[in-house]
């Protein structure tokens, strides 16, 4: 091949340029192995285009203000990959730990509150309880005021009696329904084992009627007892008497006695 | 084996002071062309470390059978600049890119004390002509092929080649001798 010919073709400046195929820079390589000449040739293209190029730069560089960036052989080029998509999968990732943050926060405040709720329900309840019974209580009250102020009442006070004077009772009778209310404010609570019996009187000859023994005076509150009594009685006594009741007073024991005051 | 050769086989086993070496031989080359194509002396000083940086990390690609080193890591530098002012961003700040050639670049270069050539450069550009001044940058600088500069220049592709040739042969007879 005429060596001459080929360097004045002009193909090593496109060579050195990078503007032949990849074909043919295969073929120019092989040639430049086989032709020293050659390989000068290009040489000398390459220093000249260099130093043109170079005169180019405004500056140089000093090769130590970026070494630090070639990190540590290949592991910079793991590094550098991800970091393309770093800003987009970092927020990702703050985006998920926020909503699930986020999510356990709401859980946690749903229980509290359920828990809240529960208490408050539980509250509620209690207090409608105290509401009904508050007014069951005085219900009550507002009957048995009502029925001591019934006109066709009878008022029988009852005093006390020798040792016992400090106590007192009050007798409500209404004839019509054949009812008393015993307001028994005035007696102590009875003793362990012992319970408080009323007595219906006739006085002429004296015959006592037992009305019945009153088992929950201790426990309850305001010491007025509804008692049925049809007898025709003249008075009232209350005995203290041994629990479950005796057949006839013991008067040892009779605490308070009212006669009933006939109506003009 | 050749002295560059050795070198370009240590730099591909990731040898920093074969990469160096390099770097002083080429490092002001990149960084004209670079500069020659963005026109900004801080976008072409980074793009310049990004070329390095680009050749470090894919140094393994490259192959002496496929040409000259050089002509690898220009071939790094021009897609690097030019992929820059294709950039949104750097569209946006440079809308009037001057029209400069090397050559203007070069001659208005009070910069080149780093290289003894400078004089022999300067003379020149200064009696290069218009043609040569052409087909050298876009062949060289810009990176065009014989058929893109035969259709910019209007001239026919063999005479693109022959002028290029004149053209190289001027610059190497001002400054290798």
């Amino acid at each position: 091949m005429d060596i001459n010919a080929y360097i004045e073709s002009g193909t090593l400046e496109l060579y050195v340029a990078g503007q032949l195929s990849e074909e043919e820079n295969q073929e120019v390589y092989e040639l430049l192995q086989k032709h020293p000449e050659l390989l000068q040739e290009v040489l000398e293209i390459e220093a000249a285009v260099v130093k043109l190029t170079a005169a180019v730069s405004p500056h140089s560089i000093n090769f130590d203000s970026f070494k630090g960036q070639l990190g540590g052989a290949d592991t910079k080029v793991v590094d550098l990959k991800p970091t393309k998509p770093g800003w987009i999968s970092y927020t990702g990732w703050a985006a998920s730990i926020l909503l699930a943050g986020g999510l356990l926060w709401t859980l946690n405040n749903k229980t509290d509150l359920e828990n809240q709720l529960q208490t408050a329900e539980t509250e509620n309840q209690y207090l409608e309880i105290q509401i009904e019974d508050a007014r069951t209580d005085l219900a009550v009250t507002k009957n048995l005021l009502d029925a001591i102020r019934d006109k066709d009442i009878l008022a029988v006070p009852l005093g006390g009696q020798g040792d016992y004077a400090s106590t007192y009772a009050k007798v409500y009778w209404n004839k019509e329904d054949n009812t008393i209310y015993l307001d028994a404010e005035g007696l102590p609570n009875a003793p362990e084992g012992k319970v408080w019996q009323v007595w219906s009187l006739t006085l002429n000859p004296l015959t006592p009627t037992s009305l019945g023994t009153i088992d929950d005076f201790n426990s309850d509150d305001n010491k007025i007892f509804t008692i049925a009594n049809a007898n025709e009685s003249q008075a009232f006594g209350i005995t203290l008497e041994p629990a479950g009741g005796s057949e006839s007073p013991t008067m040892e024991q009779l605490y308070t006695l009212g006669i009933v005051q006939t109506a003009p | 084996m050749a002295e560059l050769d050795m070198l370009v086989q240590q730099f591909q086993n990731k040898n920093e002071i074969a990469f160096k070496k390099l770097y002083t031989m080429y490092g002001n080359s990149i960084h004209g062309v670079v500069y020659n194509i963005v026109k900004d002396s801080d976008i072409a000083d980074e793009l310049m470390q990004d070329v390095f940086i680009k050749a470090w990390h894919k140094s393994d690609t490259y192959s002496s059978k496929k040409g000259r080193f050089f002509t690898w890591i220009l071939n790094i530098a021009r897609n690097t600049a030019i992929d820059k002012t294709r950039s949104k961003a750097f569209k946006q700040s440079k809308q009037n890119l001057n029209a400069d050639f090397f050559v203007d670049i070069i001659e208005s270069n009070d910069n080149l004390d780093s290289s003894t050539d400078a004089i022999g450069i300067k003379k020149f550009v200064k009696n290069l002509g218009q043609k040569c001044k052409e087909v050298i940058e876009l062949l060289y600088f810009k990176g065009f092929t014989q058929k893109e500069a035969s259709e910019e220049l209007k001239m026919p592709i063999g005479t693109v080649k022959t002028r290029n040739r004149n053209c190289i042969k001027q610059l190497r007879d001002t400054v290798l001798n």
